[in-house]
């Protein structure tokens, strides 16, 4: 066991998997000399050589379509886009192409890539650098979307994800990339991608989050607490797909759902999650699914933030809202 | 001036020398003496506010900050050019033509404060805002020449983007489309050499980044972007070339970024001091600041008085920054749609019911 963040945790599993793959090769924009604007690839290139961790132009598109090609030929690229809000050039490649290659060629073509990309909220920092659109990509037929919410996980998914032979996208909480430091298993591991976590047993409501907003729920369930509110904590991991049978069994012995998530909330993934909770416990609600979401609205500067984001209060306001349904 | 200067030639634009000598006098652009001043004036006020935020960035009174630090003539002749008629379409590095504009400093420190209000710029017409998202704002320049040409003004499109921002597509889409409509749109490349960590030389394999405008079929050129001379004859030109219908003209600006990306990076990780040394040398205030001593229209004495009155002036509009009016919970909603939906209403509503119940239940916490 290592003590770690998870820059350290994610570095650590690209580390393993450049080791012992050689067709793990890792690029992106500043993720070689620097080491990335995150530091999340330091060192890598010093380690591995140019040729396997390097710079590319600055071009989204250029860095996903690229590592399709990488992926059909028999590489795994492991690309990243520097921030979630830079990711759109791309999107014409990852929907076009990187989630339907599979299908298109009958299987016969496959693209094992990773993009990683750091999202969310909560940092103080520039336009289109806090935006969290896991619905938007939870909608792309063809697209694994991952997200760790601790050190532990996000090494181990991010192993599973380099040697799953689909096209995932793994997003990082950026808010927690150096927050959360736990004890991690040296060497790999990895983690089955698709089942969510239940990190904390509960009776009364289910609380269902991913990435950073885990942490948030955890404050508001201390609060939660002191009122002899006994609170389910479902870490999803996995945005697609979505694990139903976690989520069916807690509702149905809590009988209250609730979800958290940052992105904005029409079209969101709460309102997923509150569809399968009608679909495979409708019988055991006690009270409609409520969500605590980002708003429709583009995310604020840093000044006006604390309106947008989701916090211990804001999930606490709903906690007792459903328990008093 | 563009035959002489193809691309293809490989010769970089330059009207005075690391020493603020004239090298050629048939180069020089149409300026007189008082107008050179004021330039160089506005410039070193770019940069005494540029240094200013970086310290107030350092002393957590501001959020991320991309610096201007080296590049000033670039933004410093294009403010002598554009005019109120004009568009700039900036990226984010172009201080000085903002607020030739008419973009207070309050204005932009607001912005990096963390306000959307700051990119509402109250006294200026015709400038965008900054564009994160790289290159993207290109296409927004030939967009508005479209409507230049389509309507017959007389006006121009001044658009800025980075080295690293040629690398991206819409670099490509927006120069190429210009070409075939011939829109009047200057587009202007500040090389300054790196994007982010990234060497201009690891983004293209291109001589240079001027001589993309051939394949383009556009009038290019290169000037060093560090002579506020060169610039300002290299956009006299370019301007030309625009209002007789020619237009687009692609500039490559060459300069070097004296201080980080943004205030989050550390270029000691990718670059040496002897590089940066090297430049220094280049440095665009310190030629037109030879040029204009040497001409007796300034000396060291003015230069120090001004400086001081230019920080007191930065450090008023900044504390007024700082004293703006809290951030109400409506202005997240109330710039989303022209009329608001229901929707929003209802989300809105939710908000601030929860800002009550917070409030009743924060205050009875503090009574336990």
């Amino acid at each position: 066991m290592k003590i770690m963040n998870m820059v350290g945790a994610i570095n650590d599993a690209l580390d393993i998997k450049l080791n012992e793959d050689k067709n793990v090769v890792v690029f992106g924009e500043d993720v070689g000399v620097e080491g990335g604007v995150f530091r999340v690839t330091e060192n890598l290139q010093k380690k591995y050589g140019a040729d396997r961790v390097f710079d590319s132009p600055l071009a989204e598109s250029g860095i996903v379509g690229t590592a399709i090609g990488m992926s059909i030929a028999g590489l795994r690229p492991v690309v990243e886009m520097q921030f979630c809000g830079f990711i759109y050039p791309a999107m014409n490649q990852i929907i076009s192409h990187a989630s339907r290659m599979r299908n298109r060629s009958r299987g016969k073509l496959e693209t094992p890539m990773v993009i990683r990309m750091p999202y969310g909220g909560g940092i103080n920092a520039l336009e289109h650098h806090s935006e969290s659109m896991e619905a938007l990509f939870g909608h792309i037929p063809g697209l694994k979307v991952i997200a760790p919410s601790t050190p532990h996980d996000a090494k181990g998914m991010l192993i599973s994800a380099i040697e799953s032979n689909d096209t995932i996208l793994y997003m990082e909480p950026k808010r927690i990339y150096r927050a959360i430091k736990q004890e991690v298993q040296e060497g790999k591991f990895t983690i089955e991608l698709g089942k969510a976590n239940v990190l904390t047993q509960g009776k009364d409501v289910t609380i269902v989050s991913f990435g950073a907003m885990i942490r948030e729920v955890q404050k508001a369930m201390v609060m939660a607490k002191e009122q002899g509110i006994s609170v389910e904590l479902i870490d999803l991991r996995s945005i697609y797909p979505i694990d139903r049978e976690t989520i069916r069994n807690s509702v149905k012995k809590t009988g209250r759902l609730i979800t958290v998530t940052e992105g904005p909330q029409s079209f969101g993934l709460g309102a997923e999650i509150s569809q399968i909770a009608i679909e495979e416990a409708f019988l055991h609600l006690e009270a409609p699914p409520a969500r605590v979401s980002g708003y429709d609205v583009i995310v604020p500067l840093p000044k006006g933030e604390h309106h947008y984001m989701q916090d211990a209060y804001k999930i606490l306001y709903e906690i007792e809202k459903i328990v008093k349904y | 001036m563009f035959k002489e200067y193809n691309p293809i030639n490989k010769l970089m634009f330059q009207v005075i020398d690391n020493q603020g000598k004239v090298i050629d006098n048939k180069l020089m652009p149409k300026i007189t003496d008082e107008r050179v001043l004021k330039a160089y004036k506005d410039m070193l006020f770019a940069r005494t506010a540029d240094l200013q935020i970086v310290s107030y960035q350092r002393q957590g009174r501001i959020y991320t900050y991309p610096p201007n630090y080296g590049q000033e003539a670039i933004s410093g002749a294009t403010a002598v050019i554009i005019e109120e008629k004009d568009w700039l379409v900036p990226a984010f590095r172009e201080m000085g033509a903002m607020l030739a504009k008419g973009v207070t400093l309050k204005e932009l420190f607001l912005l990096f404060m963390g306000y959307e209000d700051g990119n509402e710029y109250k006294n200026a017409n015709k400038v965008l805002p900054i564009s994160v998202p790289i290159a993207s704002q290109m296409l927004h320049a030939t967009g508005i020449g479209y409507e230049i040409k389509y309507n017959k003004k007389k006006e121009l499109v001044y658009a800025f983007v980075g080295d690293g921002g040629t690398s991206e597509g819409d670099f490509h889409e927006a120069v190429n489309f210009a070409g075939v409509w011939k829109v009047p749109v200057v587009f202007i490349i500040q090389n300054n050499q790196y994007g982010i960590s990234t060497p201009t030389r690891m983004q293209t394999a291109s001589e240079s980044l001027a001589i993309k405008s051939i394949a383009y079929g556009v009038k290019g050129i290169q000037v060093d972007g560090n002579d506020f001379f060169a610039m300002l004859r290299a956009l006299e030109e370019a301007k030309k070339v625009c209002e007789n219908g020619e237009g687009p003209v692609l500039i490559e600006a060459v300069t070097y970024r004296k201080g980080a990306h943004t205030t989050s990076d550390d270029p000691t990780k990718y670059r040496t001091k002897e590089e940066e040394e090297e430049w220094d040398k280049k440095d665009p205030l310190k030629r037109l600041k030879q040029y204009i001593i040497n001409k007796k229209l300034w000396s060291e004495e003015e230069e120090e008085k001004i400086i001081e009155d230019f920080k007191k002036e930065v450090d008023r509009q900044f504390i007024e920054a700082e004293n703006y009016p809290e951030y109400k919970a409506e202005d997240i909603f109330k710039y989303m749609y022209s009329e608001m939906p229901q929707e929003l209403k209802d989300q809105e509503h939710r908000l601030k019911e929860f800002y009550r119940w917070k409030e009743e239940r924060v205050s009875q916490t503090i009574k336990k």
